[in-house]
C-alpha cells in the first residue's frame, strides 16, 4: 500500500496533492494518507469523501494521522 | 439659458422605496441596487455596467449589503436609469424604514459547507417583504447557511443561520475517529469502546460529523434555521440573541412577518427606534410568547435581550 506524506503541506495544496496522487491508482486501491493535525486531518478527509471516495480508518500517531481510503472511480 | 428653464420631469413612483440617495454636490445620487443574496446573473451584470458606463461615473461601488451602487447618476436621468435597468432584469433597491434587501452566503448549491437553501430563503424574502414600511426604522435580514456565518447573521434585525441536528447509528459506525476528530466544538468524545460520546448540549449544528462520517452513521435527522434576533451595527452595536431553533425553511417569510408585526405594534410612539432597542424595552418574554403562538416548535424556551457591545470604552 502506497503511502503519501502531506505532512507540512497546507490547505487547499494537501487535498489537491491527494486528489493528483489518487489519480495515479486503480479504483479499489487503498492508500494511505499521513496528515498534519488541525485544519488539514478536519478538511481532507470530508473533502475526499465529498469527492465519492471512501474513508476506512483514522489514527493518531505521534502527532500527526494516518488517513486509510480507497479509490472510488 | 432656454435649457436651464426646461422643467425636468420624474415618475416618483421610483422613487418610493428610496435606492435614490444623495452624494455630495449638485444634482449627483448614487443609485442602489436590488440584488438579494448578492447573487448576480452574467447577463444582468453585463446590462449594469453597460447603464454605469452610459449614466454614471467611471467606477460602481460594492455596497456592504452586496448591493452594486451606481455613483454619479444625475438625478434628471432617474426614469431612463430605471428603464434601462429594468430591460436587463434589474431592480432599484431600498433605503429609509423599510424592509430592505436581504443578505445571503452561497448557499448549499455549490458550497461544501452550506446546510442549507440560502439564496432562495433570500429571494423569497425579498420578493414578499421587499420594501415593507415598518413605521419605525430600517429592518435587515440575513442568511447564512452554515455556523460558520460569513454574512454575520447575529448583526440583523433577523438573522438566520442553517442548522442540522445530528444523530448516530452506533451499529453503522466502524470506530474510525473521524467525528470525533472534525467536530471543532468538543461535542463528540470517543468513548471507552471506541464509539463516538455526543454531548448535544455543545453541538452547534455544524454538520461535520454527518459530511465525514465513511459510513453514514451519522445523519441529519433535523434541518433548518437557527434564529437570532436584534442585531445591528452602527453607532451603538447589538449582537442578535437565540430566539428560535430548526425553524423550517418554508416558514422563513411567516417567521419574519410575526417579528414585523410586533416590532410595529411595540416600537408604536418610540419614533426612529430599531428592533433590538425594543427588545431590551419591552423584554424578551413579549416576543418569545408572541412569535410561540405561530412557531411553538421552534421558539426557545427562554432567551437574553439582545447584548450591547461597548464599543465607547476606553474613550480619553
Amino acid at each position: 500500500m502506497q503511502t503519501i506524506d502531506l505532512r507540512g503541506v497546507c490547505c487547499p495544496t494537501n487535498f489537491v496533492k491527494a486528489k493528483l496522487a489518487l489519480e495515479m491508482i486503480d479504483a479499489g486501491e487503498v492508500v494511505e494518507f499521513l496528515l498534519d493535525d488541525g485544519e488539514p486531518v478536519k478538511n481532507v478527509p470530508k473533502s475526499l469523501k465529498a469527492e465519492g471516495h471512501k474513508l476506512l480508518g483514522l489514527k493518531e500517531t505521534d502527532g500527526y494521522y494516518t488517513l486509510t481510503i480507497e479509490k472510488v472511480e | 439659458m432656454a435649457d436651464n428653464n426646461k422643467t425636468t420631469t420624474i415618475d416618483l413612483n421610483n422613487l418610493k422605496a428610496g435606492g435614490f440617495i444623495k452624494e455630495r454636490g449638485k444634482d449627483l445620487f448614487t443609485v442602489r441596487l436590488r440584488v438579494p443574496g448578492g447573487r448576480m446573473t452574467v447577463p444582468r451584470l453585463k446590462k449594469i455596467a453597460e447603464v454605469a458606463e452610459k449614466f454614471g461615473g467611471e467606477f460602481v461601488h460594492l455596497s456592504m449589503r452586496q448591493s452594486i451602487e451606481l455613483i454619479n447618476i444625475n438625478f434628471k436621468d432617474f426614469d431612463a436609469v430605471t428603464e434601462e435597468l429594468g430591460e436587463g432584469g434589474q431592480k432599484v433597491a431600498s433605503c429609509g424604514a423599510r424592509v430592505r434587501v436581504p443578505t445571503a452566503c452561497g448557499g448549499c448549491e455549490y458550497n461544501p459547507n452550506g446546510l442549507v437553501d440560502t439564496q432562495a430563503a433570500a429571494l423569497e424574502v425579498d420578493q414578499k417583504l421587499f420594501g415593507t414600511e415598518t413605521s419605525h426604522h430600517k429592518f435587515k435580514v440575513g442568511f447564512a447557511g452554515c455556523p460558520f456565518d460569513c454574512p454575520k447573521s447575529a448583526t440583523n434585525d433577523v438573522g438566520f443561520q442553517g442548522a442540522i441536528w445530528p444523530e448516530l447509528d452506533l451499529d453503522e459506525c466502524i470506530s474510525c475517529g473521524l467525528c470525533t476528530k472534525s467536530c471543532t466544538d468538543g461535542a463528540i468524545e470517543t468513548g471507552a469502546d471506541g464509539k463516538p460520546l455526543f454531548h448535544s448540549d455543545r453541538c452547534t449544528w455544524c454538520g461535520d460529523c454527518v459530511k465525514v462520517c465513511p459510513t453514514d452513521a451519522w445523519r441529519t435527522t433535523k434541518k433548518g434555521y437557527t434564529v437570532r434576533i436584534g442585531g445591528k451595527w452602527g453607532r451603538h452595536p447589538l449582537v442578535g440573541t437565540l430566539f428560535a431553533t430548526f425553524l423550517p425553511e418554508e416558514q422563513v417569510v411567516e417567521f419574519i412577518a410575526a417579528v414585523l408585526a410586533w416590532y410595529k405594534e411595540k416600537a408604536e410612539g418610540l419614533g426612529r427606534i430599531r428592533l433590538g432597542d425594543v427588545i431590551i424595552r419591552e423584554g424578551t418574554d413579549s416576543l418569545l410568547s408572541h412569535l410561540r403562538l405561530k412557531f411553538p416548535e421552534n421558539v426557545v424556551a427562554k432567551t437574553i435581550p439582545p447584548q450591547v457591545i461597548e464599543t465607547q470604552v476606553g474613550k480619553p
